[in-house]
């Protein structure tokens, strides 16, 4: 039989031996500040392993709460985004309404200041497929005791005259088509005149001599001799006037009092009862 | 055809030289005793506790038993002196456990190979003692090698040749 002596055993009870002294010696020792050194090796052992768990812990909460936040951010950032676009639109709409309120509010005040005048307001709800005139829907119709040739004006001047009469809606031909036309008269000199349309947004005055003096920004009414629109309406203001060599009449540029390229919410006159225009 | 059992287990227990009940114990007592009762001008070169616990060492042959055997005298030398426990106890140790794995593999019964081991072992025992305090007792003014400490190993050693055979008479016949 041979023997194969095994070392580990008397080496593991050396070891532990040694170690067992050295705890002891440890126990009993007393380094600067009288702090036993086992309490120091235990401190020196414990606190690498102190500090590499509490990087670790440390970096990972913070990499989680850096992740967890910035998907929040990212989340909270959309949804402020959707939330900042919806109030754009809203906004908008809000603007508009007050804009709308603001006419309202003028035609309001305009109606009552002329309370005794008959008159419809009618909202714009669209224009006609025809480039070539200016001719614009408006809600209401004939159920609402529209007809042909009504005046339509704002509060701020004329805009035109009822083209068409149907029963819900009506066609309103604008001051500034090449078809219209109304009679007019200069503030100043009280001088007559024909307001016409010509396709663009200005307007030009006929009839008026070369011999009458007109300033510029001087205003036109309405001279209620055509028997559509009462007497005194604003109509435009004279933008420039330049007299005709070849004729009699000088050529006056005027601009619409109205604002016919935003027209929103209009006033149909339902008589030809003067308005005591303010 | 050779059988030949391969025996795996633990260390078999190699006690070449047993002794009579209580010699062990009694001359590690009077070891220590005559230690502490040495005057003290001559303490410094005589180290009977070392020189008892070499012997058992090699008598035994056994790493374990010789371990424990250093442990102890080591302890009760801590425990009678100024030492902190465990200073000479690992010193006295660590002696015992290499006394023992030699004393497994050498003639140790010859006056010459104790002569030698005695320097050696007292050497070991105090570069032992002197790297403990510089580690754990933070003591830098230890030296592992003087003059004194040489002639104190030659001190014992010749000490040791006289010991030994004394001690031989306490074995118990095989």
């Amino acid at each position: 039989m041979i023997a194969i002596p095994s070392r580990h055993k008397s080496l593991t009870l050396l070891a532990a031996v040694v170690v067992a002294q050295v705890l002891l010696l440890a126990v009993q020792i007393k380094r600067a500040g009288q702090v036993r050194l086992i309490r120091v090796w235990a401190v020196e052992l414990i606190s690498p392993v102190q500090r590499a768990s509490s990087w670790v812990v440390y970096n990972f909460e913070h990499g989680w709460g850096n992740y967890v936040s910035l998907r929040n951010t990212r989340q909270d950032n959309q949804a402020l985004r959707s939330e900042l676009d919806r109030l754009k639109v809203r906004n908008a709409e809000l603007e508009g309404r007050a804009h709308e309120a603001d006419r309202l509010a003028g035609i309001l005040s305009f109606r009552q200041a002329h309370r005794d005048v008959p008159m419809v307001a009618a909202r714009v709800i669209g224009g006609s497929p025809d480039s070539g005139s200016l001719v614009v829907n408006i809600d209401r119709g004939s159920h609402d005791g529209i007809r042909r040739d009504m005046g339509v004006i704002t509060p701020d001047g004329v805009v035109g005259k009822i083209l068409a009469a149907y029963p819900d809606i009506s066609q309103v031909l604008l001051l500034g088509d090449k078809e219209s036309g109304v009679g007019a008269l200069l503030a100043d000199t009280r001088t007559q005149g024909v307001v016409r349309g010509s396709g663009k947004p200005d307007l030009t005055m006929d009839y008026v001599s070369n011999e009458v003096k007109v300033s510029a920004g001087e205003a036109v009414l309405t001279s209620g001799q055509d028997r559509i629109f009462p007497k005194d309406l604003p109509v435009a203001t004279v933008a420039e006037t330049a007299a005709d060599r070849k004729g009699s009449f000088m050529k006056i540029r005027l601009t619409p009092a109205a604002h016919l390229d935003r027209l929103e919410e209009v006033l149909v006159l339902l008589t030809r009862q003067d308005l005591d225009v303010k | 055809m050779d059988n030949t059992e391969v025996y795996i287990g633990p260390e078999p227990h190699i006690e070449v030289h047993k002794y009579y009940g209580g010699v062990v114990p009694a001359v590690v007592v009077l070891a220590l005793v005559l230690q502490a009762f040495f005057p003290v001008r001559w303490s410094g070169y005589l180290e009977l506790p070392l020189l008892v616990t070499l012997y058992f060492a090699l008598s035994k042959r056994n790493p374990s038993s010789g371990l424990v055997l250093g442990m102890v005298v080591g302890l009760l030398q801590d425990s009678l002196s100024r030492t902190p426990l465990g200073l000479y106890g690992i010193a006295k140790t660590l002696v015992g456990y290499v006394g023992s794995s030699i004393g497994a593999r050498l003639d140790v019964e010859h006056p010459l190979a104790r002569f030698i081991l005695t320097i050696g072992f007292y050497l070991f025992h105090h570069a032992v003692f002197t790297l403990t305090s510089h580690l754990l007792l933070a003591h830098q003014n230890e030296t592992y090698v003087t003059a004194p400490i040489l002639i104190a190993s030659v001190v014992n050693a010749f000490i040791a040749i006289g010991l030994f055979p004394l001690l031989d008479r306490f074995r118990r016949p095989s």
